[in-house]
């Protein structure tokens, strides 16, 4: 893997980033509103639910930590989609760039505007609602891996679909994270799904990680076997979308797609 | 002990693209040597395109090899790649960015040694420097072939692909750039594919010609001589019968 070529991904993420108000605004107000709406909500949940109930921790660290991952998916899908947009497919996959090093720079500017992100997220929901992720030990650092790792995963298999559908196709992407959300047990226990939901929601890797992180605000030692559920899951998550992203990309070489990229060849 | 360089910097095998059933190319056989330029001709649809897709390995072959200087394309593309650029009228570099955020970019994909004075130099040579700070899609078509034509060079190619280089440019412009692209390919080691509808274009600065129809290499010659062999008066006239009568010079 040479590193020059990863660094090239990065570097016009950042380019596009700097010179675009519509691109940077994003990083912060979404994540912003989010904090605010979801603050009030949990405000007003602590003064009429009986005390003792930390809606604060549960409710609204969940809700911060699910954006973190939809964050995640989004810094990489919107890279993806700034070669779509500018119809850069030609110019791009006909240097000697590889997948490997086109998917590894994806992923290294997502981590960049997530943090940037994550951090807007911590310092407004601990100066206006009192949050602190202490709350949560040391447990958040594996918590927070696993969600990134799953949040990546969604990311390139949200890549890997418009890639093989076309630029039309980017309007399955942005509801993934709304669709996954009722499975994730992200504002409620997995317990309290239907059956059927349930087996859906074990095989997220979110769900560990949200059902670890009540069972800390909760007093309760959170599951290691959840966690490790959560990890392996999530890695393989990543591996398979990885993996699909490049046999698209094998198959957009094999019948044209790559080179006659665009919403009317290809869907 | 240093290689001798490959004699030839594009060789390419009975190369075959099949769409379904459709044979877009059909048993292509060519190559372009050290300080050549070659000429692929041919009505619209004859395969030009395919062609120049596959040499840039966007577009897998149905059959056929391509070697890039003696490396297998199919089997190390990234390593062939490095050796390889092009420019295509219809493939303009992202408009989002400026000229030398472009350069800065691409050049980093292809791995270019001392990038910063490359890009300068480029920048002058194609008359950028007043335009290195303007977004791509701000630009006029010409002022966007004349970037693409200077990332094209970014990285010294041993194998330059142009695909109507000088289309969008008026005919001053593209007086100088043929030069240019002349001057560069006599001077270095390389060589270059060119398509282009322009017949006068082709004679001026091709050294061999291919003309494609419907997929197969119909004809190759020398562009100034090929149309008296074949009872032409000009090579534009040669390219109206490969185009509406090929199976006239098939069978002559």
């Amino acid at each position: 893997m040479r590193r020059e070529r990863v660094a090239a991904i990065i570097l016009r993420q950042f380019y596009l980033i700097r010179g675009s108000m519509s691109r940077v605004l994003p990083l912060f107000v979404w994540v912003v509103i989010d904090v605010v709406l979801w603050g009030f909500i949990t405000r007003y949940l602590g003064t009429v639910s009986m005390p003792g109930v930390n809606f604060v921790a549960s409710l609204l660290g969940a809700v911060l930590l699910w954006d973190f991952l939809t964050r995640v998916m989004q810094g990489v899908t919107m890279a993806f989609f700034e070669d779509v947009w500018s119809r850069n497919f030609l110019n791009l996959f006909s240097t000697p760039i590889r997948i490997s090093e086109y998917l590894t720079g994806l992923v290294l500017s997502s981590i960049a505007t997530s943090t940037i992100g994550l951090a807007t997220m911590a310092l407004v929901a601990s100066l206006v609602f009192h949050l602190t992720f202490a709350t949560y030990g040391w447990m958040l650092v594996p918590y927070l891996g696993v969600l990134f790792l799953f949040g990546i995963a969604l990311g390139v298999f949200g890549a890997t679909i418009v890639l093989r559908l076309g630029p039309a196709a980017e309007w399955f992407v942005w509801p993934i994270p709304a669709v996954a959300a009722p499975f994730a047990g992200v504002f409620y226990p997995v317990a309290t799904l239907p059956r059927w939901m349930q087996g859906i929601s074990y095989a997220l890797p979110p769900s560990h990680v949200f059902e670890g992180l009540r069972a800390i605000v909760a007093g309760r030692a959170p599951s290691p076997v959840g966690l490790a559920w959560g990890a392996v899951l999530a890695a393989g998550y990543l591996l398979l979308a990885c993996w699909g992203f490049a046999r698209v990309y094998r198959y957009g070489v094999r019948t044209g797609l790559i080179a006659r990229y665009s919403a009317e060849s290809v869907t | 002990m240093a290689h001798a360089p490959h004699p030839d910097v594009l060789r390419v095998t009975n190369l075959t693209k099949s769409f379904g059933e459709v044979r877009a190319v059909d048993g292509v056989s060519f190559r372009v040597g050290r300080n050549e330029i070659v000429g692929l001709l041919g009505p619209n649809g004859a395969g030009k395109t395919t062609t120049i897709n596959m040499v840039l390995g966007v577009l897998a072959p149905s059959t056929g090899a391509i070697e890039i200087e003696g490396v297998d394309l199919l089997a190390h593309r990234s390593v062939a790649l490095e050796r390889t650029n092009f420019a295509a009228v219809y493939s303009a570099l992202p408009g989002n960015l400026t000229v030398s955020e472009n350069l800065r970019i691409f050049g980093m994909l292809y791995g270019v040694r001392d990038l910063a004075a490359r890009i300068e130099a480029l920048i002058t040579q194609y008359d950028l420097q007043h335009l290195r700070d303007t977004k791509c899609g701000l630009l006029s078509s010409g002022e966007q072939t004349r970037v693409g034509l200077a990332k094209a060079m970014l990285n010294r190619p041993q194998l330059l692909l142009l695909d109507e280089p000088t289309a969008s440019l008026d005919p001053s412009s593209a007086r100088e750039i043929r030069a240019r692209l002349r001057a560069s390919v006599a001077d270095g080691t390389g060589g270059v594919l060119w398509t282009s509808h322009n017949m006068h274009e082709v004679a001026e600065v091709c050294d061999r010609v291919l003309f494609l129809s419907r997929g197969r290499i119909l004809l190759e010659g020398n562009p100034r001589t090929l149309p008296e062999e074949h009872g032409k008066a000009d090579l534009e006239e040669l390219f109206i019968t490969v185009a509406r009568e090929p199976l006239t010079l098939a069978q002559g």
